[in-house]
């Protein structure tokens, strides 16, 4: 091998290294995109809800209730037999099970939705209105494109009768796409279109909201020792290792530690934002003592030094000069510790917060769910319906994370001082 | 109850911070007295000792609380008779006896329940009122114990900061309280759990069947139920599991990782750089329910059809899926601080490799690389951990049947798996099952302690060398 021959191959050897390391950093990039993108494209379609535009006539003979009734006869009137013969109205079905099928269309919620139109307005008996009820998941679906409807009908959930319904419908422009409340306010349900995330929303506020008050506080103290008060010794070392050992250890013993000294020692209630926050806000302290110490690190002994040469004492100069210098790294590391938290999932099964969980929590004390759990729960549901819910709770997961994140990274450029 | 105390604590706080300033004040002018100390540090000083001791004391008061008065009524139960063969028996019994008492039951009273209903209302008022009675007893003495203080004219300043001192050191110990509840918590049920079933059983069985220890009393158990337990409790099957899918996630982050991370810290422009780190970064932000979520439902039926498609049979809970998504999920530890550790690797020694005639790659391969090695193994290892201690990716992707394969196109379980699946839904404490969920959390805290420790020795003993 010639010298020139020998150079053109090490460069081209050059040329294959450089091309690998931008292929691994595009490879990188594609997976992100690839996740967003898939997620994205299941889940947008969960903000809307199929409604099937329904006339429903206000009969006095099916209501027991007048013109005019107090909110508490409303409430507990049975509007069940107006439902149904509404309902079987939007169609002309020749017979019982056809009725049947057609009345399968429409969201086991469909009820309440025409109590919620007599609650507005109580003086609609003997009046039709025209309603927009919720679609069933099946129809949802189908509107929504997610679900072939080219398959044999013994593999399809709807039968081909149903399908001639939607068609009629849609021929008749009676059936359309509104802004989906339920998924916003409604807790869990077993119906896909009445599930929401309303209940694991607070769920997360809660625990989220119990790990910042305790954890921060903590943090912040802890690390103000460690970095600004500690003696150089033993017990000083010990602690650095077991914050920087904290800090790997894998969430899952977190939950461990939670069921062991949490539920089944003090006995707190299970399922709980209040167990979750506590845990959470274990497992982030170690997280958030490190970039809190870095940032009291960062703090040029200069300021130090200077307090205490006009006479403050230790204290005042660690509180009145330090920590507010160190203050917006504090918080950043603080705010993605929380993201962190908010994100976390594996502890909180172990806490029970798997249970299956109607009711929008009032308080910290009541059982809950929590976004990142809903999402597990969702995902281990058979039905199609629950695929861009859990999708669109990821969403709205992952859009809490970044609106954290850029909070976190804003604190830092805007305030915090370079010294240089 | 507990927020009317905590409430009434920060008043009286309130008050004797503005009672000692004043006071304080009105003394010095008066007598003409130099004080040590600006006067709301005798504020500051009042309040401390009002609020501190009478928080403490009921902190730790409604921590025993439950679990003393649940304890008495259990045994008073019991004596007048009521019959439960377990605990869970037991709890039930409290949980109606407490119900009874909130006026929300509304079954069967039969005379026991009632009894014991009517000593609990006895034993909860006994103890509320002794509460109240104790807080308030500490916050007089402590109150008059540094009125007393004060009066003496102290340092107040310096006794503040070193009470504020204490708490900052209470803080920090935190940590270490978490580190030892994590080991009781851990040791406590793995050591009821290996007195059953024996440590050499456990850790070279091959078979890891726990539901067949299920809803069995570890306490009274029969010698043929102890054989059958024997052999269902093998670690092996699990070990292999979390390693081949830790070492298929290995195999995708460490070349994309290490790659990424030399690119950016030797060829990327400061634009690319900035702008590709942080997304990379990304990855890591994630929370990994979105990737299990992913791997389930995206990832996992795909590499079936493909399997269809090429005559193979691939499980739709491969450990291809979930050992993959993984990998993606491990990428940023990787190449993140691989560029930390490259480019803390002094530029001397580039140039000395540059002036020698060496091309950038060759300089890197044999250069850089090598003196970076340690701490790039570190960063590996640091990944390793993380990837062994995953969770929610296994649990929705990786299988729930131990087997023991190395066919990646196969399901496999994990350590983490079998915890969850153990501990979720109801639950039978001092069951074999429950507790062999605490000895594989004490196995896999041990386990990434021990990669932890190397991994971090291994980068600090790289950074000693070149700062």
């Amino acid at each position: 091998m010639t010298k020139e021959e020998r150079l053109k191959k090490r460069h081209r050897a050059e040329k294959r290294f450089r091309f690998y390391g931008l292929t691994s950093i595009f490879v990188a990039l594609l997976f992100v995109v690839i996740l967003v993108q898939n997620i994205f494209s299941k889940g947008s379609s969960a903000f809307k809800k199929t409604v099937i535009t329904t006339e429903v006539f206000f009969d006095q003979e099916l209501l027991e209730i007048q013109n005019g009734a107090s909110q508490e006869e409303i409430m507990e009137a049975d509007f069940y037999d107006i439902m149904i013969e509404n309902l079987i109205k939007a169609y002309p079905a020749k017979d019982r099970e056809e009725e049947d099928e057609l009345l399968k269309l429409f969201s086991g919620d469909a009820e309440i939705e025409i109590k919620k139109a007599f609650l507005n307005d109580n003086n609609l008996i003997g009046k039709t209105i025209t309603l927009d009820l919720t679609a069933s998941d099946d129809i949802d679906q189908l509107h929504k494109g997610n679900y072939p409807r080219d398959l044999p009908e013994e593999r399809r959930r709807i039968s081909d009768f149903q399908l001639v319904i939607y068609d009629y419908f849609v021929e008749n422009k009676k059936i359309s796409k509104n802004f989906n409340n339920y998924f916003f306010n409604n807790g869990d349900s077993r119906d896909p279109e009445l599930a929401g995330i309303g209940g694991a929303l607070v769920g997360s506020f809660y625990s989220i909201l119990i790990c910042l008050l305790l954890a921060f506080p903590v943090a912040v103290l802890a690390s103000i020792y460690l970095e600004e008060f500690a003696p150089k010794n033993k017990i000083t070392d010990f602690i650095e290792i077991n914050i920087n050992n904290l800090a790997a250890v894998p969430s899952i013993v977190y939950g461990l530690l939670a069921l062991q000294i949490l539920l089944a020692t003090i006995q707190l209630p299970i399922s709980t934002p209040l167990v979750a926050g506590i845990t959470l806000a274990l497992m982030t302290l170690p997280r958030i003592i490190i970039p809190c110490r870095a940032s009291l690190k960062a703090v040029p002994p200069s300021i130090r030094e200077g307090a205490l040469a006009v006479g403050a004492s230790k204290f005042q100069s660690v509180f009145h000069h330090v920590v507010p210098l160190a203050l917006p790294g504090t918080l950043s590391g603080t705010i993605i510790g929380l993201a962190q938290a908010l994100g976390e999932t594996a502890p909180l099964i172990l806490i029970g917060m798997v249970a299956f969980v109607v009711d929008i929590p009032s308080s910290p004390v009541d059982p809950s769910s929590s976004l990142p759990v809903q999402v597990y729960l969702w995902s281990e549901s058979a039905e199609r319906g629950f695929v861009e819910k859990t999708s669109a709770t990821i969403m709205m997961l992952l859009s809490f994370l970044i609106v954290m994140n850029f909070i976190a990274v804003y604190l830092r450029q805007k305030f915090e001082k370079r010294w240089n | 109850m507990n927020i009317v105390l905590i409430f009434l604590i920060t008043i009286f706080s309130v008050s004797l911070f503005f009672y000692g300033k004043s006071k304080t004040k009105t003394i010095s002018i008066k007598d003409n007295i130099k004080l040590n100390a600006l006067p709301k540090f005798y504020g500051y000083y009042l309040v401390l000792w009002c609020s501190i001791p009478a928080l403490v004391f009921l902190l730790v008061w409604s921590l025993f609380e439950p679990v003393i008065i649940k304890s008495i009524i259990i045994e008073t139960a019991a004596n007048q008779g009521a019959i439960f063969s377990d605990k869970n028996e037991a709890n039930l019994i409290y949980e109606k006896i407490k119900a009874i008492h909130l006026g929300t039951y509304f079954g069967d009273i039969d005379s026991i329940l009632r009894e014991s209903a009517l000593a609990y209302a006895k034993f909860i008022n006994l103890f509320t009122n002794s509460k109240v009675v104790l807080i308030f007893g500490i916050i007089i003495a402590s109150v008059i114990y540094s009125l007393k203080k004060i009066k003496n004219n102290n340092k107040a300043r310096d006794d503040v900061e070193v009470i504020l001192k204490g708490l900052l050191f209470v803080s920090s110990l935190i940590a270490i309280l978490t580190t030892l509840g994590i080991i009781f918590s851990l040791l406590f049920e793995s050591i009821k759990f290996f007195s059953v079933i024996n440590i050499f059983d456990y850790l070279f069985g091959t078979n890891w069947s726990p539901q067949r220890a299920f809803v069995r009393d570890a306490s009274s158990i029969t010698a043929a139920e102890f054989e059958e337990l024997k052999d269902a409790f093998g670690f092996i099957p699990l070990i292999a599991g979390t390693s081949f899918i830790a070492f298929i996630a290995m195999l995708v982050a460490v070349p994309i990782g290490l790659f990424s991370g030399i690119y950016m810290a030797e060829y990327a422009s400061i634009k690319v750089r900035r702008i590709s780190k942080p997304i990379i970064e990304i990855l890591a932000g994630i929370p990994t329910v979105v990737y299990g979520f992913f791997a389930a439902l995206t990832v996992g039926p795909f590499f079936r059809q493909v399997g269809e498609n090429l005559g193979l049979t691939v499980s739709s809970e491969s450990a291809l899926a979930a050992g993959l998504i993984m990998g993606i999920m491990i990428i940023p530890y990787v190449s993140s601080l691989s560029d930390d550790v490259i480019n803390s690797v002094p530029q001397s020694l580039r140039d000395g490799s540059y002036a020698v005639g060496a091309t950038k790659s060759e300089t890197i391969k044999q250069v850089v690389i090598p003196a970076a090695l340690p701490g790039i193994i570190g960063s590996v290892l640091l990944a390793v951990s993380r990837a062994i201690g995953e969770t929610m990716i296994v649990v929705m992707a990786a299988g729930l049947a131990a087997n023991l394969t190395i066919n990646p196109l196969e399901s496999t379980t994990t350590i983490t798996t079998q915890i969850v699946m153990i501990l979720v839904g109801d639950q039978e404490f001092d069951s074999p099952k429950t507790q062999s969920a605490f000895a594989l959390g004490l196995t896999l805290f041990i386990a990434t302690l021990i990669l932890n420790y190397i991994a971090q020795r291994a980068v600090k003993k790289y950074r000693e060398k070149y700062d």
